[in-house]
This record gives structure tokens, sequence and C-alpha cells, in this order.
């Protein structure tokens, strides 16, 4: 069916067709609407889910988790702060291998108040073991959440998922969106089968104390199940192409052939400069895009694959590592370890600052440079007013 | 691509106008992308909103700086707001506004001018109050007529079944700015 919605709404209709049982979730501006319409559904009798109204964020999460232990599927979503009060209890969601789904609304944080984009409260949350997707449009903030469920609930992974879309820019932005059919969402994403679900009668516990000479080989297979992600995402995008005809990947080459210098983006701004890079393209100028779209397990692989031959390569982070570069400047680095190219980030789009196509070309430009002369400092920040020191 | 704003004030509509525009675009065939202007908007404060029309799928994901046309649904905002601000020379500025047009500070050696008395249209189907008449879907009607970009058949069924309430005046009222709008010249 082919409707118009935000960002929110998408998130929303990926859920209600995930059909959780559980939904709790704390109001946050801007991911209040998704919660708002999933309420919708409920009250209207087209999501048959229980909407548990919670005090604070890392209730929220307690609640998912509790529910998603009893081998019930769960839905939440939140934004900025609201996610950073629920940090302790991503740790406890991932180490307890329970693979609820949440949607983060990418906002800022404060001080000072911001509720605009940027990636910085999802990265902060990058080590929590939660697999992370990260939406360039309205159309993957909705398919997102389904593949998101069918990923994390693989028995090889077992582990939660947060997929973001960002604040404003695709939360509250209109766009044609087509909803899936319900029967074929069913038939690709079946019921949840929890293997270590608590039943009544059947006592056990789990999170109890682990002696060092046991937790290490815990921690090992939440790696391992990471790792394993990687080829259960493969094949959750090629069931999900046969489905549903949209083709999704870790990582998305546009315009890489031919390309001596590559533009490396997650996010709504990698859409933006698909623009940028066909308009310099006619003008006879070699750049691609490389969009990461999953940010956890980190797609290293198809990353050196696509980069290691590049003259120079610009990444964008929307988010800042304070002491050290931004976190996908970071990986890009690490990936391409003994292979590199001259790598330059770019730090972009804080607090809801627009990334216009002035600013892209600008990059870009820049990068040519790179490569042509060498890298000149490793980190610049775009756009900053009055400049760097 | 066709990109366009819209000037309002909080609890106008500008923003439910500017989906259901979309939404009418979309029905046709094209593509549209709608936003509200990022801000913390208050009831009575200007707003903005923006929509970007065009034959292809739209992947631009930035402000408008250039609009092509302003619709302005409330012309005193003409004394606090610069709703000309980037638009573009010969782009195409559509106010609601019933008194005589040569009063309106509007450079018509730069601009076209389209006026459309849509707060006379709200009240007299009752749509709001008589302090504070609801004109966003008069405005769309009179953006349809202006422009073209959308037939007033989609509009008016589009309005009818998205309006949040009193559909049919809502739908009359698309009717009738659509039918009133005029090029000042």
């Amino acid at each position: 069916m082919k409707a118009v919605l935000t960002g929110n709404e998408s998130a929303a209709w990926g859920a209600r067709l995930s059909r959780p049982k559980i939904v709790a979730a704390y109001p946050i501006t801007p991911q209040t609407t998704i919660v708002e319409k999933i309420a919708d559904f409920i009250a209207n009798g087209e999501m048959d889910a229980t909407m548990i109204h919670v005090e604070s964020e890392h209730s929220a999460m307690a609640t998912c988790i509790s529910a998603e232990a009893t081998g019930v599927r769960t839905y939440t979503a939140t934004s900025s702060q609201g996610l950073a009060l629920m940090h302790e209890m991503l740790i406890w969601a991932a180490g307890a291998r329970l693979p609820i789904v949440m949607s983060v609304v990418n906002r800022a944080f404060a001080p000072p108040w911001s509720i605009w984009s940027d990636h910085m409260d999802t990265v902060a949350e990058r080590d929590t073991g939660w697999l992370q997707f990260y939406a360039e449009n309205n159309q993957e903030t909705l398919d997102s959440v389904i593949l998101a469920y069918r990923i994390a609930e693989d028995r090889d992974v077992l582990l939660p998922a947060m997929v973001t879309e960002e604040a404003f820019i695709l939360s509250h932005t209109v766009e044609p969106v087509e909803i899936p059919d319900q029967g074929a969402v069913d038939d690709y994403l079946p019921p949840l089968d929890l293997p270590h679900r608590l039943r009544p009668g059947e006592p056990v516990g789990y999170g109890s104390l682990m002696m060092p000479d046991q937790y290490m080989e815990i921690r090992y297979r939440m790696a391992r199940a990471m790792r394993r992600a990687r080829r259960v995402e493969e094949k959750a995008y090629e069931d999900f192409w046969d489905t549903f005809g949209r083709l999704y990947a870790p990582v998305e080459e546009y315009k890489m052939d031919g390309a001596d210098v590559a533009l490396v983006i997650m996010g709504s701004i990698a859409s933006t400069a698909k623009d940028v890079v066909d308009s310099l393209r006619e003008r006879g100028r070699k750049v691609g895009l490389l969009r990461i779209r999953t940010f956890r397990p980190f797609p290293a692989e198809e990353v050196r694959k696509a980069l290691s031959s590049m003259d120079a390569v610009a990444v964008l982070d929307r988010s800042y590592t304070f002491g050290h570069l931004g976190a996908l400047a970071t990986e890009v680095r690490s990936a391409l370890y003994g292979s590199s190219p001259p790598i330059k980030n770019y730090i972009v789009g804080l607090g809801g600052r627009d990334v216009r196509v002035r600013d892209l070309e600008w990059i870009v430009s820049d990068i040519e440079k790179v490569a042509k002369e060498g890298l000149d400092r490793e980190i610049t920040w775009v756009n900053l007013r009055g400049g760097e020191e | 691509m066709i990109e366009i704003r819209f000037h309002g004030r909080g609890g106008q509509g500008a923003v439910v106008a500017s989906k259901l525009l979309a939404r009418a675009v979309v029905e046709e065939g094209k593509y549209a992308v709608t936003f509200p202007m990022y801000g913390v908007e208050r009831r009575g404060a200007p707003v903005a909103a923006f929509l970007r029309v065009d034959e292809r799928p739209i992947r631009l994901k930035t402000l408008i700086y250039e609009p092509d046309i302003v619709v302005v649904l409330d012309p005193a905002l003409l004394a606090l707001v610069n709703v000309f601000e980037g638009l573009k020379e010969g782009g195409s500025v559509i106010i609601n506004y019933g008194g005589d047009p040569s009063r309106l500070p509007v450079d018509r050696g730069k601009y076209r001018l389209f006026v459309v008395d849509a707060t006379g249209i709200a009240l007299d189907l009752g749509l709001g109050s008589r302090t504070n008449p609801i004109v966003n879907t008069a405005m769309l009607g009179a953006f349809a007529g202006a422009t073209r970009l959308v037939s007033l058949e989609t509009l008016e069924r589009v309005v009818r079944e998205g309006a949040p309430a009193k559909k049919e005046e809502n739908a009359m009222a698309v009717r009738r700015a659509f039918e009133s709008v005029r090029e000042v010249t």
C-alpha cells in the first residue's frame, strides 16, 4: 500500500507489522509521535499489543527485558537523553541475549539543549552489544524494524537491535512510503521462538554471579553472535529482496565504479550526497559514495574492499568522540589498516545543523586536494562559525 | 524540482496543509516530500512548512533556501517575517488577502502575485472560529488554482479524506479558493 508518512509514522508501521505483544516507552521529543501512533493503532484495534506506560526510559527498557525474557516480542523507542538513561538496561538486554528491537530518533545531547539531529546518542551506545542500523529515508526506517527483528531473533544472533532515524530530517518529514502487506511480513518474520525463555513451572536463574573462570567465555559467545550476525544479515536482505523487492546491504556502494575519491556517510546525509555525486559525476569528477547502514556489526571487510584502492577517502561523522576522531572515521581507518589511502574526517551537522549541497561539494573538493597533495590534517569541523583554531 | 514554503502561525494548520498537498501530489504519480520548520513551534507564533515536488524520487534532505513558490496563510506575517527570503526571481507568492492587492508590499517586477480571500471563505464555511478562522484548506485550493501542480479533483478528495474535521466544508473551501484565486497583474 502506497502512503505518505513521516519517519516516525514509518517506524510505528514497522512495529505494527512486526506484531510485538508488548510496547513500553516513555515520551521524549522527537520520538513521541512513534508511540502516539502505536497507541492509536492499539486503540483502533489494528494492533494486538499491550502498551505499558512507565516512569522513565530506564523502566521502559526494564519492562521490555522482563517481557522479552518470557519469549514475547517487544518494541520501544527513544531519543538522546532517554537513550542515555537506558544505558545500563541496554547492556542488560544484550547480555541476557534478548532480541528486543528499538527505534531511536537520533537527537543531540544536552547541554546545551537541542532537539535536533546528530548521531552522538546512538554512537555512544556502540559498545553495549546491540546491533545498529542507520536509516537513510522513511522507507528504510519502516523496513529496518522488520529486518531488525528478523536478524536479532535468529538463533545464531539473539542480540537486541536499534534502528535509527534522524530527528526531524526523517522523523517529522513526510515522504512516499510503501507499506508492506501484513501477510508478506508474517511469512518473512516468523513468531519469536526464544530458546532460553522463562517458563512457568520450570524455574531457572539467569544473570547471576559468574566467576572469573567462566565470565570471559560468555563475552566471547556474544562476540561470536555479532560475527554470525553478518551472515544472518545477508540472508535477511536476500529474503527481503525476494519478498518485498527492496534491496538493502550493510554497506551501499553508490557510483563507486571508476571513483578516485569516496565519501563515507551514515544516515540521511547520504541521501543528499547521492544528488551531489550525480551532479559532480556529470561534470567529470570521479567521486563515489559508500553509505554505511550497519554500524554494528561493522562491515569491515566490505569497507576495505570498497575503499582500499581509492586515492583518498572522506569520512563524514554526524557525531564526535571527544579526544580523537568521529566514530565512523575511527572504524574506517581501522578497517583499512595496512592498505589505507589517506583518510580525512569531517565533523558535520551536529545539533541538527543543516548539511547542505554546497557543504558536500566543498568536502569533495577538499578530498580531491588530499588525493593530489596528501593529507593536510586528519580531522576538520565543517561549516564552523568563526572557523577552527 | 519545485520547492515551496508555507508561512503561517502555529495552530493555523500550515503543516497539516503541506501534508495533504504532498498526499495529493503523490496520488497523481509524482513525488513529494514535506517537513515543518525544525523548530519549537507555539500557537500563534510564525511557523513555516516546506514542500518539494518532483517527477522523480526526491533524495535531498536539506532545508529549502531558494523556494519557487511561497504561500502566506496570514497577511499580517508580511510585517513580521521576510516571506520573500530566497524566493527565486519570477517565483510566485500566494497570499491570503481579501483587500486591495495594490496595498501588499510585493515587488511585482520580481515576483508573480496571487491573492485569495481564504479568510472570507473559511468564515463563510464555518471553518475555525470568527477570531481564528482555519484557512489552510482554502489556501491549498488557491495553490492548486494558481500553480496547477495538482488537480482540483485529487485535492478535493484528499482533503475530504484527510481533514481532521468538517470534511465537506474543507473540500468546499478547496473548490471555492481554486475558483477564486487570481493573479494580480
